[in-house]
């Protein structure tokens, strides 16, 4: 276990260092000076190659690279070009808003796929099973970019009743010391701020959301299908339990660790649709700052980012392999 | 009882799925046929100029609404272009997309996942390692950041989503070849004598080749999506071009004025990768050998 631990870790290492690698290189071919966009028309050669040697562009690829890789095994990530403030502290403020949604989303997309896999499996033969089927599929087909696009006319413009731009009212005084608004809210009792956050979150939650729901109820349902012809929710039966009681009780517990696997794994792509669903919903997090950042040519800030976003889905996945491994006892001793 | 009930449900399920498959094909291939003609024929079609602007007849609404000008059936956006005239002319630019940019993801990708998988050793450890690293990137923002390097343009975008999306047919190209390796009749095939190479060729590809078509057709439908997100983020071709993606970034932001310049390329979009994708699960269960 704890070899297998080990293995894992560094193979995990090896990815980061090999993304952090490729974005370093990718990212410096880039055609376009981001200094001489950053100052006036009427800067000199000389006023250009003093900043290139602030920033460090003036160095050959891999000496930059050292440099900046011992920068951030110090947490320093260097300074962003276009908003001029250390990258960390930027990445990090943004950090936040790019969590909670994901994890609102994940919540949402459990519900949902939850309840999908359940009617399927409560009326199983009948239409409903047949309409949650057609559901699932459709909700597979097109992906989260479309999904908020087509909220946003439902409940934007026809049945206005969500917002459909930005985080939070922006006239709303906000007490908060964190950037988890949502989270601080709900531990303040300030009720009122939760609902407008949830007012423009919902959507874009929404959005992320539909295409995991539908996987989480797909593989569900198929669990549930053969844990409920095995002889011990049989005997269940005979003994004369509900319907109802067989499944929620006897047939789900044994059904959810096949999902739960799964929905690790996908949770990182709920997270990596983060970027479009974000700009597409002017929702202030970390993937709308990477487009930006993309547009602005905007070299340290992209690194920082990618980087973060890389961690981000190593970290979910070794979290993921790791508690399989405490769930299933199976694997606990080998 | 449940060992008996078991198998006649699911050859119930397998008739029910059959049948409702050859409906499912059709329809998605009927739709992506008729874009295609559509696409093909949009400078007879078309009844504007789709860059043609007319200040004078902006956000002028489709042929059902009051104020509509039979002129322009589909209405116009912001600037007084033919929606209906853009529409067509970009499904032209999408449909290349998905054609050009799956068909050298798959070539490329399928190769390197049936080598991994057939070889194995040092061959599938870097490749595996490569398909690892790539997947921990956020796909959109990787493409953003491709598009950055590349310069925007129409093969920009194709060698983006090549570059992206070659990790999908590599990483099932290889489960598949690698479990097709250990079978008896590519063992037979190698100790009759048969060279790797053609081992390759002659018997393991034939057997994944149904999943790659499957695959291909859903890559066509992800190709799509992708150029619409890059073109939405103003990072596709030139901003003149008319684009499905282009198009929905204009309509979001007069959405409140002129809800139909979002809504028409949406709907295109939309409809063409459930096609795409119908289509792929479509054959994906047509070609399975269990289902069949």
């Amino acid at each position: 276990m704890l070899r297998a631990l080990l293995t894992r870790l560094a193979t995990t290492a090896v990815t980061l260092i090999g993304v952090a690698v490729i974005v370093f290189v990718v990212i410096r071919v880039v055609p376009g000076n981001p200094i001489a966009m950053m100052l006036p028309p009427g800067a000199t050669e000389a006023d250009i190659a003093r900043l290139e040697a602030f920033y460090g562009l003036d160095r050959s690829i891999p000496e930059q690279f050292f440099i900046w890789a011992g920068g951030v095994l110090q947490g320093d990530f260097g300074t962003s070009i276009s908003l001029r403030q250390p990258v960390a502290g930027l990445v990090l403020g943004r950090l936040p808003a790019t969590l909670e949604l994901s994890v609102l989303a994940l919540l949402i997309a459990l519900a949902l796929g939850g309840t999908l896999a359940l009617l399927g499996t409560r009326f199983r033969g009948h239409r409903t099973e047949a309409a949650v089927d057609v559901t699932n599929g459709l909700a597979l087909s097109v992906p989260d970019f479309l999904w908020g696009l087509l909220l946003i006319i439902a409940f934007g413009v026809v049945w206005p009743v969500f917002h459909i731009a930005g985080r939070v009212s922006p006239a709303l005084d906000l007490p908060f010391t964190t950037q988890f608004y949502l989270f601080e809210s709900i531990v303040r009792f300030r009720f009122d701020l939760t609902a407008d956050l949830l007012a423009h979150m919902f959507l874009p939650a929404v959005a992320l959301a539909i295409p995991l729901a539908a996987i989480i109820g797909q593989l569900l349902k198929q669990s549930l299908k053969e844990t409920m012809h095995l002889d011990y929710v049989t005997l269940a039966r005979t003994k004369g339990y509900g319907e109802n009681r067989v499944i929620l009780r006897e047939a789900l517990p044994n059904a959810v660790l096949p999902t739960l696997t799964l929905v690790g794994v996908q949770f990182t792509f709920l997270i990596g649709g983060t970027v479009i669903i974000e700009r597409l919903f002017s929702y202030e997090g970390l993937g709308n700052m990477a487009i930006d950042a993309v547009i602005n040519r905007d070299l340290p800030l992209i690194q920082g980012i990618v980087i973060l976003f890389a961690a981000l889905f190593t970290a979910v996945n070794l979290l993921v392999d790791m508690s399989y491994a405490l769930l299933n006892p199976r694997l606990r001793h080998g | 009882m449940g060992e008996t009930a078991q198998p006649a449900l699911r050859a119930d399920g397998r008739a029910a799925r059959r049948h409702g498959l050859g409906l499912r094909l059709w329809l998605s291939g009927g739709w992506i046929a008729l874009l295609a003609l559509a696409a093909l024929a949009a400078p007879l079609l078309a009844p504007h100029d789709p860059l043609a602007q007319d200040l004078f007849a902006g956000r002028l609404p489709p042929f059902w609404v009051a104020g509509a000008d039979p002129l322009y059936p589909l209405g116009t956006d912001s600037l007084g272009r033919d929606v209906l005239s853009r529409l067509l002319y970009a499904a032209r630019i999408a449909l290349t997309v998905a054609l050009v940019a799956g068909a050298l993801t798959c070539l490329i990708g399928a190769a390197l996942g049936l080598v991994a998988g057939f070889y194995g050793g040092w061959v599938d450890l870097v490749i595996s390692r490569l398909i690892d690293i790539w997947m921990s990137f956020p796909p959109v923002l990787f493409a953003i950041l491709l598009i950055a390097v590349l310069g925007t343009g129409l093969s920009s975008i194709i060698i983006a989503i090549v570059v992206i999306d070659w990790t999908r047919f590599a990483r099932v190209v290889r489960a598949e070849a690698l479990t097709q390796a250990r079978m008896d009749y590519v063992a037979s095939a190698q100790i009759a004598g048969m060279p790797r190479r053609r081992v390759i060729w002659a018997e393991i590809l034939p057997n994944v080749l149904p999943t790659i078509v499957a695959l291909l057709t859903l890559e066509m439908g992800i190709a799509v999506i992708v150029e619409a997100i890059l073109s939405f983020v103003n990072l596709s071709i030139s901003t003149d071009d008319p684009t499905w993606g282009g198009m929905i970034a204009e309509g979001r932001i007069s959405i409140h004025q002129a809800w139909w310049v979002l809504a028409f390329p949406l709907v295109a979009l939309f409809l063409t990768v459930l096609a795409f994708s119908q289509l792929g699960e479509g054959l994906k269960d047509r070609f399975d050998p269990v289902l069949r």
